[in-house]
């Protein structure tokens, strides 16, 4: 029978530690919503959205007072928009349309995010997914809670250039039309290499084609529980560094499988996956930097800082392995700049740059995430940027990412405030040398010799 | 059986486990355990109870007790036993 150091164990770990399940996600299946005609099209995605997820906030918060345990976000991801909108956009403004009837449904079923509005153009650009490319800036400048994310890259088909270019710009005129909010738009569009059909986490979700009509997703949390344990054993050997970790990252995960399957026996909807990563929070002390800090760096992005973070990463899904029977999504230690302070705080004093975190993109579960540069960098510098974080992904079989922000009007040393849980970043310095004549080149970057497996 | 984890934390006072086990017994939860410890300097109470004959909506006893906390100045909680069970036990 559990005992009642057991029971203050876990309480202690939501009330003073910041433990949660950050997201319950419902992945929808839109393929049956194709239609010749745009405005039936609409009329199926808005039905079929509220009333399969009409339940889901209702469900989570039952599930969260019940336990005891706060479920943060309750989101839809939704099939590649660019599948689904084929047959009746012939312009990107068709495709405005559809996100924001995305957005009306987000609204009426009360989640706060709604992902997929996205392509797959890993290898070639069909003509719907240029379509819908050309349309994210004045999808998101027109709507609240609908997440983009273009997929660039895999393993297997090396990295569409032509894409990435495409992306560079797209970026640039999504901070523009989102101005008057400093560039918002682009911290809800992310590019990414070696996407998951799977992922929980925004703004990459996307309910894959590989996907069943329905899931539920669970993406966990807790950077602020491995931080406090590690407080207690300053100065032990590696071994109990990572055991610590990995014990700590068995039991958070845990949480997140048993709201993952009550979720799923009340909604309906089969499981699918759990994400197991360290997903930080402005909030004090729930900080993946403090966590580096706590194995033995004066501050994130010291000497040292890939080494610890590589650890973080491993025994996090060591642990959370043994705990879930599925385990999907992005799955590791989330290294965003404005959601976490202790990152914002590196950065601040100098201890942290754009190359050293690139370099902790290796060994982390994404890649440049929440990141405000300067409003005038050229749009061939950010698919620069987009280019070495796919090639990143590409060469080490991992997931990448880019979520960066030009911040219109503001420059090096100035702060942007996102709000919320987007929380707020310093612009940080991008290098200043071109790589145009790299980036205008055509074509693609073929599959490396290691994606020959057969 | 339908377990639940009651827990009590804060200033110790007269009748907070008297109180706590008069609401219970009025609504038919059967109480199963009691282990209570001090823990810098503040009270600690839990109760392992059956909730399966509750007669009231879980949401209700679990309004009912948290108010029955606030009056005696402690805090009362009220969760399902399974987030325990997955978290310390393989």
């Amino acid at each position: 029978m559990i005992n009642i150091n057991e029971v203050l164990e876990t309480n202690k770990m939501v009330e003073q530690q910041n433990l949660d399940v950050r997201t319950i996600t419902m992945g929808i299946n839109l393929l049956g919503c194709a239609d010749k005609d745009l405005v039936m099209c609409c009329q199926k995605i808005y039905s079929k959205i509220t009333t399969l997820a009409r339940d889901l906030v209702k469900t989570g918060e039952d599930i969260s007072r019940e336990y005891g345990v706060p479920i943060v976000n309750k989101r839809v991801s939704i099939t590649p928009i660019s599948l689904v909108g084929a047959s009746c956009c012939k312009t990107p403004e068709d495709y405005v349309k559809i996100a924001q009837t995305l957005d009306r449904a987000a609204k009426e079923v009360g989640v706060n995010f709604l992902g997929g509005y996205s392509a797959i153009v890993s290898k070639g650009m069909t003509q719907s997914d240029e379509l819908l490319i050309r349309s994210i800036p004045q999808a998101m400048a027109t709507t609240d809670f609908i997440c983009s994310s273009v997929n660039v890259g895999s393993t297997k088909t090396g990295i569409n250039m032509d894409a990435v270019r495409l992306m560079g710009e797209i970026i640039k005129q999504t901070a523009e039309a989102t101005k008057d909010k400093d560039s918002l738009g682009c911290g809800k569009l992310v590019v990414l290499c070696n996407a998951p059909d799977d992922n929980p986490f925004m703004a990459g979700a996307f309910h894959g084609v590989s996907e069943a009509d329905a899931i539920i997703n669970v993406g966990v949390s807790g950077p602020g529980v491995v931080n406090s344990v590690l407080q207690t054993i300053k100065g032990e050997s590696f071994e109990v560094l990572c055991e610590t970790i990995k014990k700590t990252a068995f039991k958070i995960t845990r949480v997140g499988q048993l709201v993952a399957q009550e979720a799923s026996r009340r909604l309906g909807i089969p499981f699918g996956i759990i994400d197991l990563s360290l997903a930080p929070t402005p909030a004090i002390g729930d900080s993946v930097a403090d966590i580096l800090c706590q194995c033995g760096l004066e501050r994130a992005g010291a000497p040292g800082t890939t080494a610890a973070l590589a650890l973080l990463n491993d025994q996090v899904k060591k642990g959370g392995v043994m705990a879930s029977s599925y385990v999907g999504g992005l799955s590791g230690a989330f290294i965003p700049v404005s959601e976490d302070q202790g990152m914002i705080d590196a950065v601040e004093c100098g201890a942290l740059t754009l190359e050293k975190l690139e370099a902790m993109t290796c060994v982390c579960s994404v890649g440049l995430d929440m990141i405000a540069i300067p409003g005038d960098t050229p749009a061939t510098t950010i698919s620069g940027i987009i280019a070495d974080e796919a090639a990143i992904g590409m060469v080490n079989q991992k997931t990448t990412a880019v979520r960066i922000i030009p911040v219109v009007g503001k420059t090096v040393g100035d702060t942007v405030e996102f709000g919320g849980l987007l929380g707020y970043a310093p612009v940080m310095p991008v290098n200043k040398y071109s790589c145009a004549d790299f980036i205008n080149r055509n074509g693609r970057i073929p599959a490396p010799i290691h994606s020959f497996k057969n | 059986m339908n377990k639940t984890i009651i827990t009590v934390v804060g200033k110790d006072t007269k009748g907070i486990i008297a109180r706590v086990c008069t609401y219970l017994a009025e609504n038919e939860v059967n109480i199963l355990d009691i282990s209570q410890t001090i823990v810098g300097g503040y009270f600690n109470m839990m109760m392992i109870v059956d909730m399966s004959q509750l007669a009231v909506h879980y949401e209700q006893a679990q309004n009912d007790l948290e108010e029955l906390g606030r009056t005696m100045g402690v805090q009362v909680k009220c969760q399902r036993e399974e987030i325990f069970e997955k978290m310390h036990r393989i």
